[in-house]
């Protein structure tokens, strides 16, 4: 069956229940899930240590996704509850395509609510309601090496790594404040985690760093194209890199709620309208403004 | 206080076929504490060869030079580790060369003062007290204190030069011409300072180049040749 | 009086080596070149003890050998032999490990991890080298500069670390207001004290100076050796003076070992050294002397 046959059938993987035909449950042949599986270990056991893997070739084009969804396919059970977000959103086509494709090898179901997900695949954001030590969340990165701002050279950055020798990149953020009065970095916000290796948590806005800290859930992260995975395990610190006088601040959104679902204490996005040239402000974690609407609403 | 024992100096020029120049061999004093000898002898026989041996700034080639150092003891100059005579040097023995070695860049005053703050532990206005004081003696004008040396005339400098080394006191003073190059009165002015000195213990061993003077503020000669 | 720390036997080969490297380089070859295997002996059974609050000098002409010392006592290379110990009182609170019980002198630090050796370096050494690219971050501020020290050595704060920055240029004679100026923005002398303020921001024991005025005009050379000098006494450091200056070692130094293809040939007072140097080739140096 071709790949296109079994995404148009979104709801009908195998005619008996099984996966796809002429692929093993959940794509990857077992060799290649267990290589995974034992980077995967070996990234909790190092919370923020970048373990390099081979990076397996998946149908979707590397850098849309691929180091997640190869966590996502070694780890995935029968009895899982998926669920995918893109920047918060349940509804974006890559989304929904990587959503399909592993209910159709791997034949799981598939949620919206975060609550319902036992693992949740996303990108750019971590859900807005608290995660449980049953669920995992699994995180696309881009770019796993924090230090790549400041040094090009991955033989100097794994060394950097090794001798904990991290001085420029916090000279990086003294030029910031020198030059703009506060860090400018937005997204990608380095963290140290358990006070050893400063890691990047892939592009989630500053909102979104704190939830890593001494969290119930374990997080993975998977760089496919950079062939890289890490992970912060629960219980573990992660600390925002800030100065004693310059700390780190998240997103503020005082004043401002969803236009959607009312919110006040979610990560907003600012949406222009075109005609009228007002702005209004919605949650960004779409499974979570539904639930919230539905529950307004009735 | 020190007993040098036939103590010689052949320098060995490498450079020019191995050439050998003794400047100075088989010499043999004894200074007791706050003794002055005086070292005669005509130009050339090794009087400053002696001294600077005396002062490590020649490597003795034979003999030994028996230095009873408050810090260390009985000590050999000529075999002590670098690191021992350094801290000599800067604890007990001073020196005073013909010419003025000058730090460049650094004022009448601070030259003198130098020592005495890093020597005797005195507060930096009492070191400036003490060198204001050796100055004005020595007649150096006023407006000159703050001058660099380097620029000043030959008695000017040689003035300076006995300040810096008498400023701290040291407990062992070797002095190599110390008045060639001064006028009479200087020169009275420079004896006073030097009896003082002795006054408060200081051993000395100097050359002169004035017999008469020689003879006038030692209390014995060694006559080298 | 005991040594801050202990250099014994320390040796740089560059190559893969042969049995015979050791005995067929050196002074009386007068190469440090092993004609059996084409390595290179740059450092050839160095031993020295450097002092606290001393200055000592290292001489030599280009090639014998005294910037590889350096580099390997600042643990930029890694020694092909030898062994560098650190006296008890250096205060390495933070690296209780590298002293055995009972003895007042550390392992030998060239076993020690890379990282154990950032620490130690952080802790305690500074270096300004002849070429401030090496030294200095050109597009970074020369406040940013100093201050990648203090983050190194655990700052994180950053009005703390302009203050310190601030009183650092101000004593190296730096216009303070030029703090947020990167070091290409200024003269070869400006950038070599914009060097030696940040080898002094972390308060070391022991500073290399490795050719520091070499290639600056006569009047700079003379500031820098000034601030140097009175730096020396201010803060009370160490000093490793690297020069093929017979003039700046005088000026610096009470101490001075002179090199030739590797190999110590000659160490002593410096007066000594110029006044009546031993080895042949310390003669011909002096009588070079302009």
């Amino acid at each position: 069956m071709l790949m296109r046959e079994w995404l148009q059938n979104e709801n009908e993987p195998g005619s008996d229940g099984a996966p796809a035909a002429g692929y093993p449950f959940g794509f990857m042949d077992e060799g290649a899930k267990k290589e995974i599986r034992r980077s995967i270990l070996k990234a909790v056991a190092i919370p923020g240590y970048q373990v390099p893997y081979g990076s397996r070739e998946m149908p979707i084009a590397r850098g849309w996704g691929t180091g997640g969804l190869q966590i996502t396919l070694s780890l995935v059970k029968p009895d899982d509850i998926f669920k995918v977000i893109d920047q918060g959103c349940d509804g974006s086509v890559n989304a929904v395509n990587i959503k399909k494709f592993v209910a159709a090898v791997a034949d799981v179901a598939i949620t919206t609510d975060t609550r319902a997900a036992t693992l949740i695949q996303t990108r750019h954001r971590i859900p807005e309601e608290p995660m449980t030590d049953r669920q995992i969340l699994v995180l696309q990165v881009p770019y796993p090496e924090a230090l790549r701002e400041v040094e090009p050279s991955e033989m100097e950055t794994r060394r950097m790594h090794a001798e904990a020798d991290y001085s420029r990149m916090w000279l990086f953020l003294y030029e910031d404040i020198v030059k703009y009065g506060e860090i400018t970095i937005s997204y990608r916000y380095p963290v140290t985690v358990n006070g050893r290796y400063i890691t990047d948590p892939s592009p989630i806005p500053r909102w979104d760093v704190p939830k890593l800290h001494m969290a119930d859930t374990l997080f993975l992260f998977g760089a496919g194209r950079e062939k890289r995975i890490y992970a912060i395990p629960p219980h573990t610190s992660v600390e925002p890199l800030e100065f004693e006088d310059h700390k780190f601040r998240t997103e503020n959104f005082s004043g401002k709620a969803c236009a959607r679902c009312g919110a006040t204490d979610t990560y907003l996005d600012e949406v222009i309208d075109n005609a009228g040239g007002g702005r209004s402000y919605f949650c960004s974690d779409s499974g979570y403004c539904d639930k919230r609407s539905l529950a307004w609403n009735h | 206080m020190i007993t040098v024992d036939k103590l010689s100096k052949t320098f060995t020029l490498h450079i020019l076929n191995e050439k050998r120049i003794a400047a100075c061999s088989d010499i043999s004093f004894s200074v007791p504490p706050g003794g002055f000898l005086g070292l005669s002898g005509p130009s050339g026989a090794g009087k400053s060869t002696v001294l600077k041996c005396l002062y490590r700034t020649y490597l003795s080639t034979s003999g030994a030079i028996h230095y009873n150092s408050a810090a260390y003891g009985r000590v050999d100059l000529a075999t002590l580790p670098d690191r021992a005579v350094i801290d000599i040097r800067d604890r007990e023995m001073g020196y005073v060369s013909q010419f003025l070695k000058v730090i460049p860049r650094v004022s009448a005053l601070d030259v003198i003062m130098e020592p005495i703050l890093a020597r005797n532990g005195v507060s930096r206005d009492a070191a400036r007290e003490r060198a204001i004081g050796l100055l004005e003696r020595l007649r150096i004008p006023s407006h000159l204190f703050d001058a660099y040396p380097a620029t000043f005339s030959g008695g000017e400098q040689q003035r300076i030069n006995i300040a810096r080394a008498v400023g701290w006191k040291p407990r062992l003073l070797l002095l190599d011409e110390p008045t060639a190059s001064l006028d009479r009165d200087s020169v009275g002015v420079v004896l006073e300072i030097l009896k003082e000195l002795r006054e408060e213990g200081t051993t000395m061993i100097g050359i002169f180049h004035d017999t008469a003077l020689l003879a006038s503020v030692t209390d014995s000669v060694y006559h080298v040749c | 009086m005991e040594p801050l720390i202990r250099i014994r036997n320390l040796s740089k080969r560059f190559g893969q080596g042969c049995s015979r490297c050791r005995d067929a380089t050196g002074q009386e070859q007068d190469t440090n070149l092993c004609p059996h295997c084409g390595s290179v002996m740059a450092c050839n059974d160095v031993s020295f003890d450097l002092f606290r609050n001393e200055a000592l000098g290292v001489v030599g002409e280009s090639g014998s050998g005294k910037s590889t010392l350096v580099r390997l006592l600042h643990f930029e290379w890694e020694a092909s032999e030898g062994a560098v110990e650190m006296h008890r009182s250096a205060g390495l609170e933070n690296l209780p490990e590298i002293f055995a019980t009972g003895s007042d002198y550390s392992f030998n630090l060239l076993g020690l991890s890379h990282f154990q050796k950032r620490q130690l370096r952080n802790a305690l050494m500074g270096i300004v080298y002849q070429n401030p690219h090496l030294g200095l971050r050109m597009q970074i501020s020369s406040g940013g500069n100093i201050a990648e020290r203090l983050l190194g050595a655990g700052w994180r704060h950053i009005g703390k670390m302009r203050r310190r920055s601030a009183e650092l240029l101000e004593r190296t004679e730096i216009p303070v207001e030029r703090m947020d100026e990167p070091p290409c923005n200024f003269s070869g002398g400006m950038q070599q004290r914009v060097q030696i303020a940040k080898a002094l921001s972390n308060n070391p024991l022991i500073l290399f100076l490795d050719e520091v005025t070499t290639g600056l005009d006569l009047s700079v050379q003379a500031r820098v050796l000034d601030l140097i000098r009175n730096l020396r006494s201010e803060f009370n450091l160490s000093m490793l003076v690297v020069s093929h200056d017979l003039g700046v070692i005088n000026l610096l130094c009470q101490r001075t070992m002179v090199m030739k293809s590797g190999h110590v040939v000659e160490s002593g007072l410096t007066d000594q050294i110029l006044q009546d140097p031993q080895h042949r080739y310390t003669q011909l140096l002096v009588a070079s002397q302009l």
